[in-house]
């Protein structure tokens, strides 16, 4: 029986539901020290001196001088350091760190640092430092204006979230075999080790093992490497294993968060609601260091028309440098951002013309053969009208927004596209490989593509087994390491399916060819070992330009439809959402349950962003940096779900399937805020708190 | 100090004040039982006190003396709700599993949804979007 298309048992076996699966913080060394990092307490200025008031007996003690090679967290434009050396930019920025083999000894130590304090820049509309500039431009937008009866204006704002993976950061770092190997909890192993080669030099023998990882969401992509880093230059000056696990307010303060973003739309249509042109500014707030804003970027710009048509159409996006600490990858990578924007925009719009939006909607939605903003090309797998037919049909959408309306119930739509893979030339840049092994029973799989819950090692394993036509029980998937496994980038970008997963397939069908009629076991018996590495191959028909943003931005997207139905307390304006209806075309499922899971979870912390989770800024550092205080939501916040899963083959992936990570992001937030808009809230900004909603009530 | 571990006698010497939690993990080598905020939010280090569930993070080791504590390796390794969160994909990243799973050991066998909700709701699960989990203690029941 083919195992694609199948609820198989995860790989993972019971050890999540047994407690014997180890994480990072159950692994206990012969020897270990405890690692932890004294970090800047103001927000931009520069260290005067840094002093130690403990008693240093036992103590291992590193500042930056101690780094042998480049004090930089080598990702893109390498310009974060592991350890300030002179100039903070941000609050919670690392400066010296301590290990002891006393967790109370080393919590107790207290280090004095004196700064020449300088004025932080927090607001990113004043900042003159862009991280990333983008623009992208298809056909004449201001003329077209000129042809239009109507144009509606609007600014949208997002705010910070945090990830709230309920494991938080943690690495141990191991002298061995005359180098360091670095254990953690991590999404991008390959990320880690090229910022160990830059900190140690290129002779270093440097190695990353990814453990157990509880929940990642982007928040475990590119920060890793920062702790990697850390207790790598501990356990290289004490000669010991040194174990660095931040607690729930380290690892919310001094962690990445989505970008902020504030989003302007100024589109001009007919008097019968055709789209004729969509001017966008798209600013995110990235920081005090580039990291990833400027990819994160370049996703949100792409997703800012949303999936609709329109031949004139200007995208103008910068990220801009503030003293916070990075913001960086989060599910939806920006996306989560201008689509909010562009979905509450097209609401206002309807409002605007007197038009149903599901309507306005439907004039304007992308379909096979039409042009995206970047002039893609778009084939038979688009399937934005589907999902919104369907899920407006399910949902009785139309009477139930005559219905309700003085009810005290609102209902909300979006519409929402998410390109699956790296972004542009990304993937052609990337390379990667996938590498297959025969075993004495079966087969092994060996990527760096990491399970962080989603259920990797599973759906891998599904497609190998029905690639190879083997059983799926004899499929084994190796822990990610970099010392065994072959480079299949990032565990980012709704691409470890579609993109890794395709190159699985085709190791299987080679491995397939070879054994011919033999068994994987019959074979290995006969003529031993047999590896099979391959590497992505990109579909021929991609073409995209870095420097102009026009082309196939993504091989594939995939689509949803949200309808959210709420209810808003009259007194205390508490918004309790009743039912969602998520209708999504991602492919196909490999695993039907696997992705049920990761729409129902992506719908939730969408909910979350939606209504319940601000971070509060202050003085450059965010001020309520616990669960108490960061609500994230509950059993009793979550509605009922209703997920629908339609199908729409895409060739290149594995089994007709794109990527679908990310895509459950998206849809929540502007459907909520459409939602309450149905209640007569002109609301522009999430999250929807009540004293955000009785502001709107009373303008 | 005394009390009894999953079943067994158990006299553990570490300090009255040390959060049960870090007993358990730290003295007894039971790494099940999971921290996610150290402040009695988040329910991953839910164990159960003579068969009331609490956060191990809020209690003090000296509350445990003379008492039962069970964990999840107290559950062994085929409990009916253990199979069912794997099967139902009521985990997926698994750390808030144990915790989960020790709330839902203690729900009424009559228990309805709505009971479930407010018996789990001490328990946070960013990956799921909980319906999973309800699917899966629903299944465990049966």
């Amino acid at each position: 029986m083919p195992a694609v298309g199948r609820s198989v048992s995860r790989k993972d076996g019971i050890g999540k539901a047994t407690g014997r699966t180890r994480y990072a913080d159950d692994i206990a060394l012969p020897g270990m020290l405890f690692g932890r990092t004294i970090r800047s307490t103001i927000a931009h200025g520069t260290v005067r001196s840094v002093r130690p008031a403990f008693d240093t007996a036992g103590f291992t003690i590193v500042d930056h001088r101690d780094i042998t090679g480049r004090n930089v967290v080598a990702l893109i434009d390498d310009d974060q350091p592991f350890l300030v050396e002179r100039t903070v930019r941000h609050m919670a920025e690392p400066i010296l760190l301590l290990a002891h083999e006393n967790k109370e000894a080393l919590l107790a130590a207290k280090v004095e640092i004196e700064y020449d304090v300088a004025e932080p820049l927090f607001d990113p509309e004043q900042s003159t430092q862009s991280f990333k500039d983008i623009t992208i431009v298809k056909g004449d937008v201001d003329a077209a204006f000129a042809r239009a009866d109507v144009i509606v204006e609007g600014t949208y704002r997002t705010g910070h979230q945090e990830h709230v993976y309920i494991e938080t950061n943690g690495v141990i770092a191991v002298p061995e075999d005359d180098g360091i190997t670095v254990y953690g909890s991590l999404q991008c192993p390959f990320y880690a080790l090229k910022a160990l080669k830059s900190l140690f030099g290129a002779d270093a023998k440097l190695r990353v093992v990814q453990t157990e990882t509880g929940g990642g969401f982007g928040g475990k992509e590119e920060y890793p490497s920062m702790i990697a880093g850390h207790a790598a230059l501990l356990a290289h000056k004490s000669g010991r294993p040194v174990k660095i696990i931040y607690d729930r307010v380290e690892d919310m303060v001094a962690t990445t968060k989505r970008h902020p973003s504030i989003v302007r739309h100024r589109t001009g249509l007919t008097r019968d609601g055709k789209l004729v042109a969509m001017d966008v500014n798209v600013l995110l707030d990235g920081g005090a260091y580039s990291t990833l804003s400027g990819v994160v970027l370049s996703r949100g710009c792409i997703h800012a028309a949303g999936p609709y048509r329109c031949d004139d159409i200007r995208i103008v996006g910068r990220a801009m440098m503030t003293n916070t600490p990075p913001n960086g990858a989060f599910r939806g990578f920006g996306a989560p951002q201008t689509e909010f924007a562009v979905e509450v925009h097209m609401e206002r719009i309807a409002e605007t013309l007197d038009m149903d939006s599901v309507t306005l909607r439907e004039i304007n939605a992308l379909k096979p053969g039409d042009r995206t903003a970047t002039g893609q090309l778009l084939r038979e797998d688009a399937s934005a009208l589907q999902v919104l037919e369907e899920a407006v049909r399910r949902t009785d959408f139309r009477r139930k927004r005559e219905t309700l309306r003085g009810t005290g119930k609102g209902i909300g739509l979006s519409l929402f596209l998410h390109g699956a893979g790296f972004t542009g030339a990304g993937e052609e840049r990337l390379k990667s490989k996938a590498r297959l092994d025969l075993t004495e029973s079966g087969v092994r799989i060996l990527v760096a593509s990491t399970e962080i819950g989603q259920g990797t090692r599973t759906m891998h394993a599904q497609i190998v087994a029905d690639a190879l036509d083997i059983p799926y029980e004899s499929v084994e998937v190796a822990q990610p390491d970099t010392a065994l496994v072959a480079d299949s980038g990032p565990t980012v970008a709704s691409r470890t399916c579609m993109i890794v997963g395709k190159i699985l397939e085709r190791c299987a069908i080679e491995m397939k060819r070879t054994l011919g009629t033999m068994s994987p076991a019959e074979y290995y018996g006969a003529k031993g070992p047999l590896s099979v590495t391959m590497e992505h191959v990109p579909p021929d028909w991609i073409r995209w330009n870095d420097d102009t943003y026009q082309g196939d931005a993504y091989p594939t997207y995939a689509w949803g439809c949200d309808v959210v139905e709420l209810e808003l307390d009259p007194d205390t304006y508490e918004v309790r959402p009743t039912h969602v209806t998520v209708v999504q075309e991602f492919g196909r499922p490999i695993h039907p349950a696997l992705a049920q899971g990761q729409i129902e979870g992506g719908t939730v912390q969408g909910l979350g962003y939606a209504l319940l989770e601000r971070v509060v800024m202050q003085d450059g550092a965010m001020a309520n940096s616990t669960l108490t205080n960061y609500t994230i939501p509950t059993t009793l916040d979550t509605p009922e779900m209703d997920i629908v899963m339609l199908e729409n083959h895409y060739d290149g992936g594995p089994f007709g399937a794109k990527g679908l990570g990310e895509l459950p992001m998206d849809g929540p937030a502007p459907a909520v805020v459409n939602a309450l808009r149905h209640l007569g809230l002109d609301l522009r900004e999430i999250p929807a708190l009540p004293e955000t909603l009785l502001s709107c009530a009373s303008r | 100090m005394r009390f009894t571990l999953n079943g067994a006698p158990t006299d553990v010497g570490a300090h009255p004040m040390k959060r049960l939690l870090d007993v358990l993990r730290e003295e007894c080598g039971l790494t099940g039982t999971k921290e996610g905020c150290g402040e009695g939010e988040c329910g991953a280090c839910t164990v159960l006190i003579d068969g009331a569930p609490v956060c191990s993070c809020l209690v003090p080791f000296a509350q445990a003396e003379n008492a039962t504590v069970v964990t999840i390796e107290g559950l062994g390794d085929d409990h009916a709700l253990q199979r069912c969160f794997m099967d139902e994909v009521g985990a997926q990243c698994g750390i808030c599993t144990p915790g989960m799973i020790m709330a839902a050991y203690v729900l009424a066998p009559d228990a309805s949804l709505d009971d479930i909700k407010v018996g789990l709701a001490g328990n946070l699960c960013r990956c799921t979007g909980y319906s999973a989990i309800y699917r899966a203690v629903q299944k465990a029941r049966t």
